[in-house]
């Protein structure tokens, strides 16, 4: 598709990347074998052609050459592709007449033999010599942002980046799952490693949430559809029945107090540590101050019959049993995901013991107990009844193991020295901790391990093997026995305590592929939501305008967790305040000619981009909607569907030519 | 449901309860058990040690024999049950060793390309027959009878192909199923002394009481068992115990408790050939014997 018969002119430029390149392909040889393909005006080698005399060497010889078609062979398009196309129009070319080579990743990083290496790098030069020559001239499409932004998973990541959103003048939707905000770091009494009260500095972030202007806050919600693309996005948020009214309901609980129930059913956010009713609220300072009922449980709901006095001691009438779920529309030009973590079901390490003895708990668990508003008000009493006078914490339950999850959760170690220092100080008791290595890095994480071991914990290296309550002599009976290999004093222990602690990894939340698919973007291997670049995009994704911060990309603390957010939002402001974004003209379009209306293509585009024009009766793809993934392309019966930068003369030229050495 | 039946040595001899006790079990569940032709000893544990190849050839030969049918293979010895898949793997990731052990076979004209199935009775009577069969079968449940249920160290280890290495639950939850009480046995997976009791008989003789003792003090009636090796330790050297009070502890298969509970005549189940005698324990429990 050339518009019209002009003289190619060609310049192709080579990178030596320092040594990256220039080290393993001879860049001096492809560029004399350049100068001898067709087309070529220029063929230069260069040291960095990224750095700004390097750019400007294009932009100078398009000017004085006259040159119409670029080449550039150096690292991948996803580095620097928008650098050397901006170079080219800087020398008053479209951008789009510009073509790039890896031979840093494709080539140079990946082989050692230097003549082979260099052969494929002017073969790879060739190839895209010859393609660029059937480039045309294209136009940049750009995409208003819609300024609102959606907020998915309200623990401390999706609470920070509200509230930054928000201070910033932006209005947010923050969809919940569960009754209140807050994620896991609600239920901690204290953090490590200032041991200052989780309470003290979160509550007052809920509270600015609930309060904000800005902030639509919606829990025991999800989203349950996504439509659209960066800016415009169109989101389908499902809420579920609460069988309360919201905006009635002071949190009073006087309808707790009236359920007809004794508390019998298990209480999620104590772990189970105490029993509640089964309409309740999650903890004494959750956000919204409102009461919730669980229909699996309330005698009303599930029978119909009760004499509902619940409903009667509500003097606001805030009770209502015939709520239905709702589903709302909104649209948003931007998306956080900080859906967070799930903690390793210690169920599966059954040598452990979780759930056979009474007296092993989870991390969690602990968290719980030793919390001042926590079931026992932080006293340390067994489900036995007694006080432990030994307790052991055991590391990496679920984390380090090519049986569980091979990671290491980052978390544990230092939570587990919290633990050991607030176990202790709510019970007196002796505490040993078993690690396999110990890791504190982090500011003031060393300094921390420093302050328990002088406080006299007991720290013993190895995995532990086993938790078992048989007892080989006289001082190990009524106890749990933690058997262990101390890989320092090298031998076997038999270590009895009172009480065990796990320390569990953290894991991908159970759904989170299915978040994945709702929002089309990635998982690595352990589930956790893959950012676009682990050190240079950290907080994108690879869909445009969808972000993720804290756990949910990967196990982290809470400063990780709240810096990712602050960046989270701060990706999200800079596509707002730009106000459109520009978009690849990688996209399709038909041509209308020889499309015979067949529509096999409409059922195949993943982004319903294509619709039918009856009249006409040919498929039309909406611009908008297209990610130029090339399904419709490949599929098109009648090759009637043409994807701007991957035309057939240009995929059919570059094949040609790749191959034409072999 | 069809199997070839790998008995191994133990079950042709002092493990004959074994057999009795399956050989009927696998009958009333419908369940054809067609006995290996012209098998051989699996050299167990001990020739492992003694000669690698001659011994994964010894075992491997039995796996020839049964790739020919296409029927899984049935070893209800643990060690047997063992040592058979640490054949089939060796051979299989160690080519070097595969290379040997063919050679070996093919000399006496055997060929083994390596996709025989092992298994054991219990994974096949929870997993393949189910515990609703099971349950449908039983006759007379084993009420109020307390079981310490004991899988000793090799069903279940290296190679934990149908249950948790380290605290599995199969038989529990068949004991469950035949109506007996389990108790809480955290020495489930631990060794009974195994040959010890051959070679070093104090040692072995210490380990094995070490488990009746905890089974008494869980409050076990008996200890049941998957392993031939296991029960002759278990039953054989009680009267060595230490200590001051004098235990005894009944040792049962697991495959006799189904019997019972199944309401098949005690004759087929071989409840005369233990030396702690069972009868009076299941007597005392009143435990139906047809
Ligand atoms: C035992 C323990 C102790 C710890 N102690 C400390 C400490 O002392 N100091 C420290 O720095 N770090 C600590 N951590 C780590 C800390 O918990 C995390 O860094 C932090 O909670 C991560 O926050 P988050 O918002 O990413 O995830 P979360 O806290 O998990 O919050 C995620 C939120 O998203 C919601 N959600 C999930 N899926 C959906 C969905 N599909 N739709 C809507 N909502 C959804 C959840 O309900 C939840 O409210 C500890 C961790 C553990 C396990």
């Amino acid at each position: 598709m050339t518009e019209k018969k002009e003289e190619i002119r060609t310049g192709f430029y080579i990178c030596h990347c320092g040594h990256n390149i220039g080290s393993v392909v001879d860049c001096p040889a492809v560029v004399e074998y350049v100068k001898g393909l067709p087309g070529i005006a220029v063929s230069r080698d260069y040291k960095y052609m990224c750095s700004d005399p390097g750019q400007e060497l294009i932009a100078q010889d398009i000017r004085e050459q006259k040159l119409n078609r670029i080449v550039v062979a150096s690292c991948s398009p996803l580095l620097h592709e928008e650098t050397f196309r901006k170079a080219t129009s800087m020398g008053g070319l479209n951008p789009f007449y510009f073509q790039m080579v890896n031979i840093r990743e494709h080539d140079s990083w990946v082989h050692t033999d230097k003549n082979a290496a260099t052969e494929k790098a002017m073969d790879m030069a060739r190839a895209a010599v010859a393609r660029v020559r059937f480039h045309r001239a294209l136009e940049k499409k750009k995409a208003p942002i819609h300024p609102d932004v959606l907020i998915v998973g309200a623990g401390i990541a999706g609470i920070h980046a509200a509230l930054t959103l928000a201070n910033a003048g932006k209005k947010v939707y923050l969809v919940e799952r569960e009754p209140t905000i807050g994620g896991h770091m609600a239920m901690f009494d204290k953090t490590f490693p200032t041991l200052d009260c989780a309470a003290c500095i979160l509550t007052p972030k809920m509270s600015s949430v609930k309060n904000h202007p800005n902030i639509t806050m919606w829990t025991y919600s999800e989203v349950t559809s996504v439509d659209g693309y960066v800016g415009n996005f169109t989101i389908k948020v499902r809420h579920k029945p609460r069988y309360i009214i919201e905006d009635l309901c002071v949190g009073c609980m006087a309808c707790i107090d009236a359920c007809v129930f004794k508390q019998k059913f298990e209480d999620e956010f104590n772990q189970g540590l105490s029993k509640r009713k089964p309409v309740y609220i999650p903890f004494p300072q959750a956000t919204p101050q409102v009461v919730v009922i669980d229909p699996e449980q309330c005698l009303k709901l599930k029978t119909g019959k009760c004499k509902e006095s619940c409903a009667e001691a509500c003097d606001r009438k805030a009770i209502d049993f015939n709520q239905k779920e709702t589903i709302e529309e909104i649209k948003v030009g931007t998306v956080i995901i900080s859906t967070g973590f799930k903690s390793f079901d210690a169920k599966k390490l059954p040598q452990y013991g979780w759930g056979i003895y009474p007296n092993v708990y989870t991390a969690l668990e602990i968290e719980r107990l030793v919390n001042a508003s926590g079931p026992t008000g932080g006293d340390v009493v067994m489900r036995d009844g007694k006080h432990p006078k030994r307790i052991g914490i055991i590391h990496c339950v679920g984390s380090r193991d090519e049986s569980t999850n091979k990671w290491c959760s980052r978390v544990c170690c230092m939570y587990s020295l919290k633990l050991a220092h607030l176990l202790h100080e709510h019970s007196e008791a002796e505490i040993y901790n078993f690690y396999i290595d110990m890791r504190t890095p982090g500011k003031s994480y060393e300094e921390f391990y420093d302050r328990l071991l002088k406080e006299g914990v007991n720290f013993v290296r190895g995995r532990v093997a086993e938790i078992t309550d048989w007892a080989m002599n006289k001082d190990e009976e009524d106890h749990l026995v933690i058997r262990v290999e101390d890989t320092l004093a090298g031998f076997v222990r038999r270590i009895p305590v009172d009480m065990v602690v796990l320390a569990t990894g953290l894991e991908a939340r159970e759904d989170a592929q299915d978040v994945r698919r709702l929002f089309n973007i990635g998982c690595g291997g352990e589930g956790f939501f893959m950012e676009r670049h682990p050190k240079l995009a950290p907080v994108d994704t690879f869909t445009e305008g969808i972000f993720i911060a804290g756990a949910c990309q990967g196990p982290k603390d809470i400063p990780d967790t709240v810096a990712q957010a602050g960046a989270a939002a701060a990706q999200c402001l800079a596509l707002i305040d730009a106000g459109a974004i520009e978009l690849e003209p990688n996209t399709a379009f038909i041509d209308e000619q020889s499309c015979s209306g067949c529509k096999s293509c409409i059922s195949l585009c993943p982004y319903t981009a294509i619709t039918f024009d009856a009249v006409k009766k040919k498929a039309v793809i909406n611009e908008a909607l297209c990610k130029g993934c090339g399904t419709c392309v490949g599929a098109c019966p009648s090759s009637s569907i043409i994807q701007n930068l991957y035309e057939d003369d240009q995929i059919f030229t570059e094949i040609e030519e790749v191959l034409a050495h072999v | 449901m069809k199997f070839s039946y790998f008995p191994g040595c133990s079950l042709k001899g002092m493990g004959g309860a074994y057999e009795t006790s399956l050989i009927a079990v696998m009958e009333a569940l419908s369940v054809q058990l067609e006995e290996l032709d012209d098998w051989n000893c699996c050299g167990a544990t001990a020739y492992m040690s003694v000669d690698e190849s001659k011994a994964f050839t010894l075992a491997a030969r039995n796996l020839a024999i049964a790739e020919k049918k296409t029927d899984d293979l049935l070893a209800p010895c643990a060690a047997c049950f063992l040592v058979l898949q640490k054949t089939q793997k060796y051979i299989k990731d160690y080519p070097e060793v595969g290379r040997v052990v063919r050679e070996s076979l093919r000399a006496g004209g055997y060929d083994y390309a390596g996709s025989t199935r092992i298994r054991h009775p219990l994974d096949v009577i929870v997993n393949d027959i189910g515990l609703d069969t099971i349950k449908k079968t039983v006759k007379h449940p084993l009420k109020g009878l307390k079981i310490a249920p004991y899988y000793g160290c090799q069903v279940v280890r290296p190679y934990a192909t149908f249950d948790h290495q380290d605290y599995p639950v199969t038989m529990d939850n068949l004991l469950k199923a035949l109506g007996a009480d389990v108790v809480h046995y955290p020495l489930k997976t631990k060794c009974c002394g195994g040959s010890l009791t051959g070679t070093l008989p104090e040692v072995g003789a210490r380990l094995s009481n070490i488990l009746i003792r905890e089974a008494k003090r869980q409050g076990a009636d008996l200890i049941t068992t998957l392993c031939p090796l296991c029960f002759f330790n278990l039953d054989s050297y009680q009267d060595k115990m230490e200590g001051p009070e004098k235990i005894t502890m009944p040792i049962t298969y697991f495959t006799q408790l189904m019997g019972l509970a199944f309401g098949m005549p005690s004759s087929k189940l071989g409840l005369k050939r233990h030396i702690i005698p069972i009868l009076p324990i299941l007597k005392e429990r009143q435990v139906a014997i047809a």
